[in-house]
């Protein structure tokens, strides 16, 4: 077989790969994007807090430290040039006792040195007056209005659509085998044939170490993090405003809850050391801890409304810091854990300059920054709601019942650039069998609607992979 | 030879006592209606099912079906083969007749559903 | 903006019975919304027979049942839309609804009747640690699955839950040359009707493990096997009892959830105990107007007793809207509380003075109960006392009060004595 021959080859199509195909596209190099897995958003991109953090929690002069801000500040922009829901919906962090309050002074210190705005220390009393959730027990919170929430899965998608759009190839079931140098060449095998680039950017996430090593010398090692979460319906969405931390204590990190961008509640993550880069169980243990440990910090949440649970993997780097490296042409962006989404519009800017140091490139005149998102007819005013059914009657045929979506979205889910191809990537999508039924009365009719658009029977449509 | 059996002929659910000698009921007790009592009778003879299942129509689609008549417990999965294997034109009314005898059982297989 | 005296949410067993009811007593402007591409429901995809012993006297699978709703719908020329999916209720019963034909539209209602049925209990609400692959649905949607769409979910099932729909589904997937291993209940006693594991799990030799529940699920794409273990009396799983299934299916049949997101909409009361409105003996909610019935109410077991609740429902709202839209104020509005052993009754109150001449008065009980009565008392007088050979939480229990029960009672209780756990 031949080998396909570009200029930038990405491996893993998580955020970061995403994120950095676009940066790339905007100037006259091709790029490939590489993804094991059938689509993208498919490894610890697709199950994580879903936060833009303030950046308070980075050690100032860390890698972590300088792009968690600098993303968070982009991410209005991304936003509104992606069209994705994001919103600042402001997080603390709680203390229990006096004894504590060192640990908020210094995260208020970090904040600060790392140039987080808007940083604030509350009493225990002010932070409940604005979150009467609080446990009694809060004694004080540092108070950050800059954090974020987002959808993950449609920052994700739509750093990839744009990218493609601006003539970023994406290879899918292509797992990367090997990596050679040849001259300034590296020659990459996959599972899909042999690709060739003058570049290649390492986002592989869990596995990054191993891709890495391919063809570098093993300087670092990847751990996988496990953790666990669950996610309430929406009618328990409102339960707090702010994201909601914990100091860390000798108890451990502590958990999250957190509103959801698309209003549901979302409470975890709890974090173990594992083995295993593929084990994404969820565990006995890892959900009763996270529904003991997040009473500390929040009262009253109402797991008889949990819908699902799930756990994620954090690409936790040997040297602690995000690891992003140039070594002479194959740039590591390594041990992006948290705040990696939050960091990664920052870090594709950085990913691209490296590269653009490299090959020179011109700048196209014709990027388009811009993506628009399939319409989401559920948040629409009646009338625009409306308008848009009477143009496309699909639009008013509800199959997921839960979120409200329609034929019209599912449709344009699949036959979008980059389109679903699984029953996971229509729900990241279009969010239908995300509600509280998880996808019981919608999973038949969408299946129906996959099999007929992809050509195939039903019974062949896929969950995932 | 005492048998105890739940009857299945309502949601009921009684619990009979069936006294069975020579393979007959002689005495059946715990019923709470005639139906216990003929249930009994025949499931410790020559226990019979209702079938339902569905039969493929000819564009793909499924109809359901049933049997008119209970069959021999032995006989449902020859039965149900016979549905499998059976061609169904469209449209289909309730009660129209699929199968004149299902595998040899003498019973007919409708259509429990109007399909077009 | 359209108007209709009454708007029925919802053409399932429910839905038909209660607007046939309220045609029958004189209401003539009634429009039928259901979601789906035809009227039925649920009972479209229970193929199976056992339906209409009460209402018909005959034996009739899901679909022969509703089909004699839908006859009669379309007889009494009741207008239906299907394929409209109802996007809000209002407290001033305005409704929002969508459809591919017809688009976005409110209507105004003088009275709504809710009758969305219920969901299932997804895997999510359950907690089952493990993987998320491929091959995990809940009962009713592999039903869906092979009875509608004609394709079978896989070969070696495991079925957690023994809920009717469970049991349903072993025979059906058996029948289809399935190979269903087990089926694991949480609790010491099944979840479905008594014959169900007669005629869809022994039948098979289909093993039935009480008080067993699945404690890991394995396969990163496609499930590869379950862990099934057994439990203590807290539910709790018991170490040292884990056993491995390997299978590619397995089906959830552990409970089901009434739909009441359009009635918290709408402002209506919500019974903790049956996730469904609380209403009083005309079926109507808190929310003058609006009235419940079926599934959305309450699970029901049998949907002979869905029809006649539902056809109740239907008088009511007729009985409403010829009284111009009035409540009439009850003088006297007895209450009904759920005591010791009993979980929840439907009605919770009940307008003694104008009741016909007798209210079903339904509920479930709280545990397996062996040789118990269920009393009816008024503070200390015993109105009713009805002695049961078993009652389990699984089947609904009812019991008739007449109306002469009910002279000079403030408030009733139902409690289960006597006899064993």
């Amino acid at each position: 077989m031949e080998s396909r021959i570009f200029d930038v080859a990405v491996i893993g199509a998580g955020v970061i790969g995403c994120a950095a195909a676009r940066e790339l596209s905007r100037y006259k190099l091709s790029v490939a994007v590489l993804e094991r897995e059938s689509d993208v958003c498919e490894g610890t991109s697709k199950a994580n807090s879903a936060i833009i953090h303030a950046g308070f929690d980075a050690v100032p002069g860390t890698l972590k430290a300088r792009f968690n801000v600098e993303g968070n500040k982009m991410m209005d922009g991304v936003a509104e040039e992606l069209d994705i829901p994001f919103k600042r919906n402001g997080a603390m962090v709680v203390c229990w006792k006096e004894s504590e309050m060192s640990k908020i002074e210094t995260l208020y210190e970090r904040g600060v040195s790392n140039g987080v705005e808007g940083l604030r220390i509350l009493t225990g009393n002010e932070a409940r007056a604005m979150e009467p959730a609080l446990s009694k027990d809060v004694y004080a919170a540092l108070y950050a209005p800059t954090s974020g929430i987002v959808c993950p899965f449609e920052m994700t998608i739509a750093f990839a659509e744009n990218a493609c759009k601006n003539g970023a190839s994406f290879s899918f079931s292509t797992e990367v085998t090997g990596i050679e140098r040849s001259g300034e060449e590296f020659v990459i095998a996959t599972s899909k044939g042999e690709f060739r680039a003058k570049a290649v950017v390492n986002c592989a996430g869990v596995h990054a170490d191993e891709i890495h090593n391919m063809t570098e010398k093993a300087d670092f090692s990847i751990s996988a993090r496990k953790g666990e979460y669950m996610l309430l319906d929406k009618s328990a969405g409102g339960l707090v405003k702010n994201t909601i931390f914990q100091v860390p204590t000798e108890m451990g990190k502590g958990v999250l809850v957190s509103p959801t961008v698309h209003g549901n509640l979302i409470v975890g993550p709890t974090a173990e050391d594992i083995g295993d880069k593929e084990d994404i169980s969820t565990t006995r243990q890892g959900l009763e801890a996270v529904k003991r440990v997040s009473a500390l910090s929040v009262s009253g949440v109402p797991y008889n409304k949990v819908i699902t649970s799930f756990s994620g993997l954090r690409a936790t780097g040997s040297t602690g810091d995000f690891i992003i490296e140039d070594h002479d042409g194959f740039i590591d962006a390594a041990g992006i854990e948290s705040p990696g989404l939050s960091s990664a519009p920052a870090i594709a800017k950085h990913l691209a300059k490296l590269v653009c140091a490299r090959l020179v490139p011109e700048e196209k005149t014709d990027f388009d920054p811009k993506r628009k998102g399939i319409p989401k007819l559920a948040q629409l005013s009646f009338e625009d709601r409306k308008a848009l059914i009477d143009e496309r009657p699909d639009y008013g045929q509800i199959v997921c019942r839960c979120e409200q979506i329609s034929e019209g979205e599912i449709l344009d889910s699949i036959r979008r650039p980059l389109g679903a191809t699984t029953l996971d990537g229509v729900k990241r999508r279009v969010r239908a069998g995300m509600g509280r039924c998880q996808a019981g009365f919608c999973s038949p009719r969408v299946i129906e609607l996959l099999a007929k658009e992809l050509h195939i029977p039903q019974w062949e449509v896929k969950k995932n992979g | 030879m005492i048998r105890n059996m739940i009857c299945i002929g309502c949601p009921m659910g009684c619990e009979l006592t069936v006294e069975v000698e020579n393979g007959k009921a002689v005495s059946v007790s715990g019923n709470g209606c005639a139906v216990g009592k003929r249930y009994a009778e025949t499931e410790v003879s020559a226990p019979t099912r209702m079938v339902t299942s569905t039969a493929i129509a000819e564009n793909g689609t499924p109809v359901p079906v049933k049997t008119k008549t209970a069959v021999p417990k032995e006989k449902i999965f020859d039965v149900v083969n016979a549905i499998k294997s059976s061609e169904v034109g469209l449209p289909v009314s309730i009660g129209d007749v699929l199968i004149e005898d299902a595998a040899g059982t003498g019973v007919q297989i409708v259509a429990t559903k109007r399909v077009e | 903006m359209d108007k209709h005296s009454l708007v029925i949410i919802g053409g399932g067993p429910a839905g038909m019975a209660a607007a046939i009811e309220a045609r029958k007593s004189g209401i003539d402007d009634i429009v039928i919304y259901e979601r789906d591409v035809q009227l039925g429901g649920i009972l479209n995809q229970c193929i199976h027979n056992g339906f209409g012993l009460h209402t018909f006297k005959e034996e009739l699978t899901g679909p022969e049942y509703a089909g004699r709703f839908i006859e009669q719908t379309e007889k009494l020329g009741i207008r239906f839309e299907t394929g409209s999916m109802v996007l809000s209720v209002s407290r001033n019963k305005e409704i929002t609804v969508v459809s591919r034909s017809a688009g976005l539209k409110t209507v105004k209602a003088d009275a709504v009747i809710l009758a969305m049925g219920c969901r299932e209990r997804p895997r999510g609400a359950l907690n089952i640690p493990g993987m998320r692959p491929q091959g995990v649905y809940t009962a009713g949607t592999a039903q869906k699955m092979v009875n509608c769409e004609g394709w079978v979910p896989g070969k070696e099932v495991v079925i957690l839950g023994s809920g009717d729909i469970g049991l349903i589904m072993a025979r059906r997937m058996t029948l289809e040359g399935a190979h269903v291993k087990v089926v694991a209940e949480l609790m010491p006693y099944s979840g479905g009707l008594k014959r169900n594991i007669v005629q869809c799990l022994d039948d098979y030799d289909i093993p039935l493990k009480l008080s067993h529940t699945v404690v890991d699920i394995k396969g990163r794409r496609k499930l590869e096997g379950v862990t099934i273990a057994e439990v203590d009396n807290t539910g709790a799983p018991i170490p040292g009892t884990e056993e491995y299934y390997s299978c590619d299916t397995l089906l959830l049949s552990c409970g089901l959830i009434p739909e009441n997101e359009l009635s918290l909409g709408a402002g209506v009361s919500i019974n903790s105990a049956t996730n469904g409105p609380i209403v009083d003996d005309r079926l109507q909610t808190n929310v003058e107007g609006v009235f419940a019935c079926g599934n959305v109410l309450h699970v029901h077991d049998l949907v002979d007793f869905v029809s006649e609740e539902s056809g109740r429902a239907g008088r009511s709202a007729a009985d409403y809207l010829k009284r111009g839209g009035k409540k009439e104020n009850p003088e006297k509005c007895v209450t009904v509380t759920a005591g010791e052993g009993v979980r929840y009754t439907v009605p919770s109150t009940i307008d003694a003075a104008n009741i016909c001449d007798s209210v079903h008065l339904r509920f479930r009980v709280r545990n397996v109960y062996k040789g118990c009565s269920i009393v009816v008392a008024a503070g200390e007088r015993e109105l009713i006392r009805k002695k049961k050979k078993i009652m389990v939480p699984s089947e609904m229990e009812e019991v008739l009060l007449k109306k002469e029960l009910l002279t000079d009672v403030d408030g009733i209780t139902v409690t289960i004595t006597g006899g064993g756990v």
